[in-house]
């Protein structure tokens, strides 16, 4: 998928005057936010679970190629293949190699934002294969022709009547209209692309190093329909989704559909470890994962360590009142809201995304809920302080920062200025305010700004009290 | 200097930019209020600003300047107290992290990080102050500034002292916890989601029927002061500090007059 982060502004404006998406937001905001606070406060030790899940992910992460090791030996044992993919074009041939192998027409894929990632449909189709998202949003936005909007509810940008219209044009009529009668003519139309289907690809929510398995979680059952019944099943996953064991799993899928849905468990876990046993009654003859690093092994070793214990479950943006306001698709690529403002300069530079760890005001809620309490804020910050060292900064901020700087640091010509403008500002104000500010447009296009009382608190203080 | 009296701790009062320019009155306040609680209180003239703005655009050089000078200028009094989260959530937890490899100011920067109090957080939970003499005629909502709450967990102390002055009504919004939008330079760098978030907080204001909006960072105020004024919504706008000192008696930020609109 093509990186559009660059028109992060343009694409906000546009989002905040779009009637239904603005309607759409609003639905899913209160939903996934009362939800989760539910949850968590149903469960006593909900905030002990974030920080036990903390420490898991980052002892993981300190022997994190003992892990995968360990892993890799245990999904060969079981009969599997294991793929590792230095960047999105090795991690799209690989998977485009298996595929022409086994001379595949269909493909069914379960929800996977690392194929998202890798822009691996497109690469899919481009090679002849029908490729089917079997996921009822990510099939909405497939059928729309745009990309998720959110990790877990790729379609949440969508209202229902949006959602009627697309499937009336895709599946020839009559119109529905309720979200029962949506589901069924969906689950209809994919029911026979799952016999069809000769590879099933799915992500990987965990893979567990000790049993080699992969497991995924769904609210639909797609995802076993798609790994179970084609003949073979791919594994699209980042390296950092491994977990030590079965138990480390529980773990991380207690907090999991907590925060992400505000459920206490999705209502499918579906573990799977290599292709079909000989006393199997059904699965995939071929069972492949292809680990992605993508970027992953540069974060391991730097200042953004944090951010790979991600689990991927959208709790962040949907907390995130500028996620709120502007919806998925104004970030531009794959990942949105606080976690893609993070991971998508990082996996696709500094300079593609300006705007993303900028358009945060740092208010901390997305932080608060993260159910692997990775501190967002801050590394947004750093990332900030990045493109500040690059000069990637615009130079007007620059100079303006110079210019502060020179004078916070001299308080006397400080305060002079600070008195300069308590007198103008009071003297261009009516009734307390001043309602247009040439040079502050941007505050006084949608507010007053309060007026100054025409002296500062430091010259008054010294008049009452004489103090230096 | 005149002469100042000996009991109580010492404070120094960090006299923030917005506060300096903008609403002295939530300087006398916050002066009224530690006096009475029994300290003394001094302006040092030479604090400027605590650095955030730097901090936050990427320019740690110029943050770590700043945070240098309020060291120096704040680091001799028992308590540095401050009426805004934000500015004392920097003071509190980025000037150690500003200077965690630098063996010189780390220990100085940790000294005042320790002793540095948001004006709310040091009456409750230094001072256990739990009176409050003020009255004011009016109900009340309380916007919860974000650096304060999840920085420094300021939540009960306000509302508790609130609930003290004699005539005040606390109505609670919906999403009092949500961002109003201000986010410092952020609010003029993308005025437009800036103006969508506030016009979601100024929304959950007026649904509480509230007369008056109460909170402890004046950018936050500046800003939902500044909305409520453009769409000419009739509700005052005070620093918690006016409230509780009794000074909220004059005009609202923006202009509004107490008892007109």
């Amino acid at each position: 998928m093509e990186i559009r982060s660059k028109e992060f502004k343009e694409r906000s404006v546009f989002a905040i005057h779009d009637a239904s998406l603005q309607q759409a937001l609003g639905k899913a905001r209160g939903g996934f936010v009362g939800k989760r606070a539910q949850q968590a406060a149903e469960l006593p030790e909900f905030e002990q679970l974030r920080e036990e899940a903390k420490n898991t992910k980052n002892e993981i992460l300190a022997n994190l190629d003992h892990y995968l090791e360990r892993y890799e030996q245990a999904v060969v044992a079981a009969g599997g293949h294991v793929h590792w993919a230095r960047d999105a074009e090795e991690a799209r041939n690989i998977i485009l190699d298996i595929c022409k192998r086994v001379d595949a027409k269909t493909i069914t894929k379960g929800k996977s934002m690392v194929s998202e990632e890798i822009g691996l449909n497109e690469a899919l189709i481009e090679h002849g294969m029908e490729v089917v998202e079997t996921d009822l949003g990510e099939y909405i936005i497939q059928l729309a022709h745009e990309p998720p909007s959110h990790i877990i509810a790729p379609a949440v940008h969508k209202t229902k009547d949006q959602v009627s219209d697309l499937f009336e044009a895709a599946h020839g009529g009559p119109r529905k209209t309720e979200v029962a009668d949506l589901v069924n003519e969906a689950r209809q139309v994919l029911r026979d692309k799952y016999f069809r289907a000769d590879v099933g690809i799915t992500g990987g929510n965990f893979l567990v190093a000790e049993t080699g398995s992969s497991i995924i979680v769904t609210n639909e059952g797609n995802g076993d329909l798609t790994q179970t019944l084609a003949k073979v099943h791919i594994v699209t996953s980042g390296i950092e989704r491994v977990v030590p064991t079965l138990d480390d799993a529980t773990l991380f899928l207690r907090l999991l559909a907590r925060s992400a849905t505000g459920q206490e468990t999705e209502t499918y876990t579906t573990i799977s470890t290599g292709p079909r046993h000989a006393d199997d009654l059904d699965g995939p003859q071929e069972y492949h994962v292809v680990l992605v690093d993508n970027g992953r092994s540069k974060m391991l070793g730097g200042r953004f360590r944090d951010m790979l214990r991600c689990i991927r479950c959208g709790a962040c943006m949907n907390h995130c009142p500028v996620y709120g306001a502007v919806g998925g698709h104004a970030y531009g690529w794959v990942y949105p809201g606080p976690m893609g403002s993070v991971l998508t300069p990082l996996i696709k530079g500094l300079d593609a995304a300006y705007d993303l760890p900028n358009a945060c005001t740092l208010n901390g809620r997305c932080a608060s809920v993260c159910p692997v309490k990775i501190p967002l804020p801050d590394l947004l910050r750093e990332l900030r302080h990045m493109q500040h060292q690059q000069d990637i900064t615009p130079v007007m901020q620059k100079r303006a920062l110079n210019l502060w700087r020179f004078a916070a640091t001299r308080p006397k010509l400080y305060h002079a200025l600070e008195q300069v403008a308590a007198r103008v500002l009071s003297g261009i104000s009516r009734k307390g305010r001043i309602r247009r500010l040439p040079l502050a447009s941007a505050w006084t296009d949608s507010r007053d700004l309060p007026a100054p009382a025409g002296r500062t608190f430091l010259e008054l203080w010294q008049g009452k009290r004489g103090q230096k | 200097m005149t002469e100042t009296p000996t009991r109580g701790p010492r404070v120094g009062l960090f006299a923030t930019c917005l506060m300096n320019v903008f609403r002295p009155n939530v300087g006398f306040s916050a002066v009224k209020l530690l006096e009475d609680a029994g300290c003394t209180v001094e302006v040092p003239a030479a604090q400027t600003c605590c650095g955030q703005p730097g901090y936050n655009s990427g320019d740690y050089d110029a943050a770590r300047a700043l945070a240098r000078q309020v060291i120096e200028t704040f680091e001799h009094y028992d308590y540095i107290v401050g009426p805004s989260g934000s500015c004392m959530a920097t003071i509190r937890h980025d000037y150690p992290v500003l200077f965690q490899d630098d063996p010189q100011w780390l220990p100085r920067a940790q000294a005042l990080s320790v002793k540095s109090w948001e004006l709310l957080s040091f009456l409750a939970d230094v001072l256990d102050a739990t009176q409050s003499d003020a009255h004011y005629d009016g109900t009340a909502t309380y916007h919860d500034s974000c650096s304060g709450l999840r920085g420094l967990g300021i939540k009960g102390q306000p509302r508790a002292l609130l609930g003290e002055v004699d005539g005040l009504k606390l109505k609670e919004m919906e999403d009092s916890e949500v961002c109003c939008g201000f986010g410092g330079t952020f609010c003029v760098k993308y005025p437009e989601i800036s103006e969508k978030m506030v016009d979601d907080k100024v929304r959950n204001i007026l649904a509480t029927g509230a007369d008056t909006v109460v909170g402890g960072d004046l950018g936050c105020l500046m800003n939902i002061a500044g909305r409520l004024k453009r769409i000419n919504a009739p509700v005052k706008v005070f620093h918690t500090a006016e409230v509780l000192a009794g000074l909220a008696d004059g005009p609202g930020l923006a202009g509004a007059v107490k008892g007109s609109d």
